[in-house]
């Protein structure tokens, strides 16, 4: 009955790629899984991304990432999620990532980077394992 | 209480988990609202209404820049179905708002309905109450895109417009029970189509025939319903629509104030015996449990035919709400 925590999850597209056919498959998916997901399209800035996962109150931020802009934006958002006493959202990045990249990415406190291949059912279980709905602020 | 002060600060985060506490019935959610509930009453609440692909998300964007521009700050209650299937949802009206994604003075949140009928959310009083309190001057209220029962909205905001689109389909679509009864203002969106006019025609035709009826079984008030025509993706027709809410607000709040009253009561009403039927449910619920027995385990029971719902709803009752002189 009621208090049921459902878990919020943004799914965003930083930079200026206009492809999202990626990300709206994975919005599906997650849906599917029964969760509750902002979808916000193509070209935000990191400020915007952050705005929107503060007024929504997520409990992961998923990126999704083609033109290589990441090292840019990933640093960015995490700096800026900081600045607003926001680091418990766990954030991870979808996409494309040259190898070499993944464990900087990590270091600045991305939780996971899921590359083409990856398939919707562990991207799935790995939320289900890795993101808990934040407890009662009251 | 911090959060409270918090609140009535305007502080984004502090807001942002009170409202999903409130989405998610967290009960100590009530002594907050207990807390902001005599902050209220200085904001205007505008409904949007109407089906899916209508426009609702960019003409919501269009009138936020408006008030924007005359320094009104703003916040938006967006309304997307949940799943039946998954109980998740996707919310992407904001993907039309974006740019007042860094504007300190524009809140803007996504609310799934879950399993809520009517339109709205569960939450959505109790959300305009804290933003209300927040100190926001416009509420907008954009509800899920259903199309013929959503008219919840009426209870709720001061302004209800109704947008429809051309070549929906014939008319009787239009005269079908509820949606042209809460209008105050009709929205005619993407006007450039074929059929536009013939459209505006015929919602003019059963606002008026309508109006006569009312008239004479004197329900009517003196409040004609305006017709605007709008391209919201092109910002056309966005003034005129601003315009029209001016001065249905000013018929309410100046020229009758009897009529904002009746207005306010009603909304008030509405929210009480919302809240009311809530506590009575979750009462007798822990009631019910205290008594040993469980919701499911009395619905197996009447699945099996050992009980109808009607005599043991009604039992339930008696034995613990009636007092023994009363029955």
């Amino acid at each position: 009955m009621g208090n049921e925590r459902k878990l919020r999850i943004l799914v965003a597209k930083p930079g200026l790629d206009g492809h999202d056919r990626g990300a709206r498959i994975i919005a599906r998916a997650l849906r599917d899984a029964g969760f509750e997901v902002i979808y916000t399209g193509c070209h935000q800035t990191p400020e915007q991304i952050v705005q929107t996962a503060l007024q929504e109150d997520v409990d992961m931020i998923g990126l999704s990432i083609l033109s290589g802009a990441h090292n840019y934006s990933f640093p960015r958002i995490m700096e800026l999620l900081k600045e607003n006493n926001a680091e418990d959202i766990v954030v991870v990045g979808g996409g494309i990532f040259p190898l070499e990249d993944i464990p900087k990415l990590k270091s600045i406190g991305i939780k996971e980077i899921f590359t083409p291949g990856a398939k919707l059912e562990d991207i799935i279980k790995w939320v289900r394992e890795n993101v808990k709905p934040r407890k009662v602020a009251a | 209480m911090e959060i409270v002060d918090q609140v009535l600060r305007g502080d984004v985060r502090a807001v942002a988990r009170l409202l999903r506490d409130i989405d998610d019935q967290i009960p100590s959610t009530r002594s907050i609202l207990k807390e902001l509930y005599p902050h209220t009453g200085k904001a205007y609440v505008i409904g949007f209404t109407g089906p899916p692909g209508a426009g609702k998300s960019t003409l919501v964007d269009q009138i936020t820049a408006y008030y924007r521009k005359i320094g009104k700050t703003v916040a938006i209650i967006a309304i997307d179905p949940t799943s039946p299937f998954s109980g998740g949802a996707i919310l992407g009206d904001r993907i039309r708002m974006q740019r007042h994604f860094l504007d300190k003075d524009v809140f803007i949140r996504s609310v799934a309905t879950r399993g809520h009928f009517g339109g709205l959310t569960k939450s959505t009083h109790d959300m305009i109450t804290v933003f209300d309190a927040m100190g926001k001057d416009i509420i907008v209220v954009e509800t899920v895109g259903v199309g013929q029962g959503e008219v919840e909205i009426a209870d709720c905001a001061h302004t209800t417009i109704v947008v429809s689109v051309p070549g929906l389909g014939d008319d009787i679509q239009a005269i079908k029970a509820g949606i042209m009864e809460i209008g105050n203002i009709f929205v005619v969106n993407k006007a450039d189509r074929e059929g536009a006019k013939k459209t505006v025609q015929e919602l003019r035709n059963l606002l008026e025939m309508g109006r006569r009826f009312r008239m004479d079984i004197g329900e009517a008030d003196d409040w004609e319903p305006p017709i605007v025509e709008t391209q919201a993706h092109k910002g056309i027709g966005i003034e005129e629509l601003c315009e029209a809410i001016d001065r249905h607000r000013a018929y309410l709040t100046t020229q009758k104030p009897e009529q904002f009253r009746k207005v306010m009561l009603k909304r008030t009403l509405h929210q009480f015996s919302e809240t009311l039927r809530d506590e009575l449910f979750k009462e007798m619920v822990r009631r019910i449990e205290r008594r040993g027995e469980s919701l499911e385990a009395i619905a197996e029971k009447i699945f099996q035919k050992e009980l109808d719902p009607y005599s043991i709803s009604r039992q339930l009752i008696r034995e613990e709400f009636v007092q023994p002189d009363d029955q």
